[in-house]
């Protein structure tokens, strides 16, 4: 008993195994599903658990970006964004070809990560040649282009095929068909096919994924040449080539979380997808510790449930909210009360 | 490890709050009336006051009745599509068994399948977008609205101005990132077509765009004398200061975002001297129910009800006229109330505040609009 005991001990242990992550992701998992199959859980909590995985998601892709090859993206809600609507095109264009909603899911989740991770490799090709915030500036403008660009985007289908026009609605959809999207409303009568199980899958894939580079040759790459450029240039790394790995990979995860996310409503607006949503996921990922995948975790999940449990505040719960914020910030950054929390801990320790 | 064990404390504390939140409906004497808006963030003005003015109502028709009838709760939703499904779940936990729907339409579309899938019956009292109520050929048959829809609007704008011959060349400048600005500029467009009216500059911006010179340059040029605003109060503000400020003074027309600009922080009210809006309701009309709502709403919150409380309180009364006619009890369950509700809002009339009201089986509402003219800082019926 003691020697498995150990062994597991000793997994926990190991650095940057990620074995933390997955045990949090699906012990949630599971807690969530025993729940629901018991009838336990509330409605509010069964329409948050999507998004919430989601938003685990793109945290974790930006963690990848920003805390392991130091790069500020402040753009990925536009990432989020392209592979929402690229999945509720895919996704409606297919309806009828394929009636299998997991399969059809799968193929949308694959098309959004394709389409996403090409923009970002697009957007990446001028701008992580260069040294210093340039990613942070571009990503911006890029953020913003994307959402005026989807806003003005007509896409339509009947029997004839695609029927497309920009800024001016000229497409003239016929009794059997549909729009995919319409503009400023966005996409609209999406059906719902995003399920929990699939986005905890997504995310598992997400943390396999991430994991595998922190642990491989290109991680340590991006690592070397996060920390020090040139040094890293003179032992021969390709600092651009490494950077763009980091970048891309982050994208593709966030258009791929964007697929869920945009499948699990029955209307996405491209509005949704602003400056602010950007923010919010920077928010988590800083929040949870730059390059501390277990902590983006936590503060994802934390801080998207939490303003709506707050709901029984009413008129506070905003104000209680930005408070919980800079709470966690000035705790987290404190290195009194950390080394207080450790001395408590250490003492414990001794105990046993 | 150590960080992670303070992390799994506070993880678990999380789901133990969860499970917290977990319980079984109550039972209740009340009819449940939910609904959401955005009490919260950019159009909380109009959320706010469509829960107070909800509250007034469901306040009354309690006292009249003698006990708890109605039941009322509003959750925020903060004008988002994200966040409206969560304010819906909230409400079908809490028990909701009819509802006044969501504030705004953005935020209606994500729950508009939920309602339907759920039976549901919901009266907006001013989401306006036709999405609301049917997508495509698919009608919602269990949603309707109190406000006009955004293309009905924009047809009853350019109606009014040729029938009160307000002016013959006219110019508009709307939002083309917004669903509700670009749907009652195309329907205004056309219908100024039909009705005589030339339409000499169409000019547009995007949200958070703070200079409307060039648009206002180019109304001017071509001698606009009436500039139509089919766009929320916040823009509109800084369009008449700039073109206070150019000395360019055509009569300005909104529509029933245009409502609450007087009650903005910052703006100068003067400025907003004639400007013309279609609204369903004037708060300075004279009649009995106009003046009873006017005088309780200052009474209870201290500012002068736009026409969204007005929307929330026909609302309100609407429900209650049908639930009244339909017999319906608190413990039918939502589908069965919904069913009758369907029965009586399709066949019934209701006299509100914002005008006599009859309801299509599509959800549209049919009543006869309204202008006002802004006169001394205050809503003046426009003859």
């Amino acid at each position: 008993m003691a020697n498995i005991k150990d062994k597991i001990k000793n997994i926990y242990k190991k650095k940057n195994s990620g074995v933390m992550s997955y045990t949090i992701v699906i012990g949630l998992y599971l807690v969530m599903e025993i729940l629901m199959k018991t009838g336990n859980l509330t409605n509010l909590i069964k329409s948050l658990l999507v998004p919430c995985v989601c938003y685990i998601i793109v945290a974790v892709a930006l963690n990848l970006c920003v805390g392991l090859s130091g790069e500020l993206s402040l753009g990925h809600a536009g990432f989020m964004s392209i592979g929402a609507f690229t999945s509720v095109v895919v996704s409606g264009t297919l309806e009828e070809v394929i009636t299998n909603d997991i399969l059809r899911l799968v193929i949308a989740v694959i098309a959004a990560a394709l389409v996403a991770s090409i923009i970002g490799y697009l957007v990446s090709i001028p701008v992580l040649k260069l040294e210093g915030d340039y990613l942070a500036i571009v990503t911006l403008a890029f953020g913003q282009i994307i959402k005026s660009i989807i806003g003005n985007i007509y896409l339509g289908i009947d029997e004839k095929g695609f029927q497309f026009s920009f800024i001016e609605d000229t497409t003239k959809i016929s009794e059997n068909g549909k729009m995919l999207i319409s503009g400023p409303t966005g996409a609209t009568g999406i059906s719902r096919i995003s399920t929990f199980t699939a986005a905890v899958v997504l995310c598992i894939i997400a943390l396999i994924i991430v994991y595998h580079l922190i642990n491989s040759k290109d991680g340590r790459a991006i690592m070397a040449a996060r920390d020090n450029r040139i040094a890293s240039l003179s032992v021969g790394i390709n600092v651009t080539r490494t950077k763009t790995l980091a970048f891309v990979m982050s994208v593709m995860l966030a258009g791929a979380a964007g697929a869920i996310y945009g499948l699990n409503y029955s209307s996405i607006s491209p509005a949704k997808f602003d400056f602010n949503q950007s923010i919010l996921i920077l928010v988590y990922v800083v929040l949870g510790g730059l390059g501390n995948i277990n902590g983006t975790i936590i503060a994802a999940t934390l801080l998207y449930i939490l303003p709506e449990m707050l709901r029984s505040l009413a008129d506070y719960r905003m104000l209680i909210y930005a408070l919980i914020l800079i709470v966690i910030m000035l705790v987290t950054n404190n290195d009194k009360l950390k080394n207080r929390i450790n001395e408590l801990l250490r003492r414990k320790k001794k105990h046993e | 490890m150590k960080k992670n064990n303070v992390i799994k404390v506070v993880v678990v504390t999380m789901i133990l709050a969860l499970l917290a939140g977990c319980g079984a409906k109550e039972g209740s004497d009340s009819i449940k009336i939910g609904g959401s808006g955005p009490l919260t963030g950019d159009a909380a003005v109009y959320g706010i006051d469509v829960m107070n003015a909800a509250q007034l109502a469901v306040d009354e028709i309690n006292a009249k009745e003698g006990k708890e009838y109605f039941a009322f709760k509003m959750e925020d939703d903060a004008a988002d599509p994200e966040k409206s499904p969560i304010a819906y779940s909230t409400l079908m936990d809490w028990g909701m068994q009819v509802s006044i729907y969501t504030v705004t339409s953005g935020a209606g579309l994500a729950v508009a399948e939920d309602y339907n899938n759920d039976r549901i019956f919901a009266l907006t009292p001013s989401g306006s977008n036709t999405g609301l109520i049917y997508n495509g050929k698919v009608n919602y048959d269990n949603a309707f609205q109190v406000c006009f829809t955004d293309p009905n609007q924009g047809r009853a704008s350019a109606d009014y101005i040729a029938e009160h011959k307000l002016a013959s060349k006219v110019a508009v400048i709307y939002r083309s990132d917004d669903d509700y600005s670009k749907s009652i500029y195309a329907t205004f467009v056309e219908e100024a077509a039909k009705v005589g009216l030339e339409v000499v500059s169409e000019t547009s911006f995007l949200k958070d765009d703070a200079d409307y010179s060039a648009q206002l340059l180019e109304a001017e040029k071509n001698g606009a004398e009436l500039v139509f605003l089919p766009i929320y109060y916040q823009p509109a503000s800084v369009i008449l200061t700039q073109a206070n400020n150019s000395g360019y003074a055509p009569i300005f027309f909104g529509v029933d975002g245009m409502d609450g600009i007087l009650g903005l922080d910052g703006f100068k009210a003067e400025l907003a001297e004639g400007v013309y809006l279609l609204t369903p309701f004037a708060a300075d009309a004279t009649d009995d129910a106009t003046v009873h709502f006017v005088t309780a709403f200052k009474e209870a919150y201290g500012t002068v009800p736009t026409q969204f409380a007005a929307d929330a309180y026909d609302a309100v009364y609407a429900i209650y006229q049908a639930c009244k006619a339909g017999n319906v009890t608190p413990d039918m369950a939502a589908a069965d109330i919904c069913d009758i509700m369907i029965d009586q809002f399709t066949t019934m009339e209701y006299p509100g505040l914002t005008g006599t009201s009859r309801w299509a089986v599509n959800g549209e509402v049919n009543k006869s609009p309204k202008a006002v003219i802004i006169n001394n800082g205050v809503y003046v019926a426009a003859e």
